[in-house]
């Protein structure tokens, strides 16, 4: 009937594994393929991914950039978005008490495959409430097509 | 041991929220707290401060055009919230806040009473 001690009620086993099972699910690594890019939870930007029939959408979380300072390229099927984050924390000299730095500054870089069938040359940039916004078109010959019936 | 579990999915809403990251700097005239929150419009920042509890509520606005399927995501929850301990010198009625970008700068002004003031030291 239990095929394996993880499947027991009430072991201690079970209880680890279920509590590894709802640390997968927070962190989102539950049986997912992750890229080969990609690289650990917490990093500056954090991307998310989205498809829609005619386009490939990518939002960048970068709160606090200056949109004209950050550069997206495209090339060979890999969008890297990169650019640099001023430091907001006061100089040595300035008389301020520093409690949190959290946050993050400096130089940052992150990098996306795109899947083969984009057009590169059709993309645009857009930066919103400190999210940028990368949607690439699809080409137009791999969108799917409705033929009609004579 | 069901039961957790019951009472943990029952409420999905209220648990799951990313902690923002903050900066916290204090000078002579009070304490300024940035925040990042990418994704927040004006309108769904909250702003809350009960007793000595100061709460920053937000929500991610969804950008996404129609017919989106995610494929990939790290921010995983639209949704930020933490909440702090403002200490007594502190006067909550003066909060001012800023939201630019993404990023939410607090300043929080010290009660005029708590500033520190230099005390001349008079030579007879």
């Amino acid at each position: 009937m239990f095929e394996s001690m993880l499947n027991f009620p009430g072991s201690v086993f079970g209880d680890f594994d279920r509590l590894r099972r709802e640390i997968d699910d927070i962190f989102g690594t539950a049986g997912l393929p992750s890229s080969i890019r990609s690289v650990a939870p917490g990093s500056f930007p954090a991307i998310n991914i989205g498809n829609t029939p005619n386009s490939v959408e990518i939002y960048a979380f970068a709160p606090g950039i200056d949109p004209a300072k950050v550069n997206v390229t495209i090339d060979r099927g890999v969008l890297t978005i990169a650019g640099e984050r001023p430091s907001t924390l006061p100089g040595d000299d300035a008389r301020v008490s520093v409690y949190g730095r959290e946050r993050v500054s400096g130089a940052f870089n992150r990098a996306v495959s795109l899947p083969d069938d984009v057009d590169a040359s059709q993309a645009h940039c857009s930066y919103r409430d400190g999210v940028l916004c990368i949607s690439v078109a699809r080409r137009e010959a791999t969108q799917p097509k409705r033929i009609a019936v004579q | 041991m069901n039961s957790k579990t019951e009472v943990q999915t029952t409420n999905p809403q209220d648990t799951r929220v990313i902690l923002p990251r903050v900066d916290v700097l204090e000078d002579e005239g009070g304490i300024t707290l940035l925040a990042d929150l990418p994704g927040v419009p004006k309108d769904k920042l909250e702003i809350k401060v009960e007793g000595d509890t100061l709460t920053i509520d937000a929500a991610i606005a969804p950008q996404t055009p129609d017919g989106l399927e995610p494929v990939y995501a790290e921010v995983r929850v639209p949704r930020y919230r933490r909440a702090f301990t403002l200490s007594s010198e502190l006067d909550p009625s003066k909060i001012e806040a800023n939201l630019k970008d993404g990023v939410l700068k607090l300043r929080v002004p010290k009660q005029e009473s708590a500033k520190p003031r230099r005390i001349a030291v008079q030579v007879s």
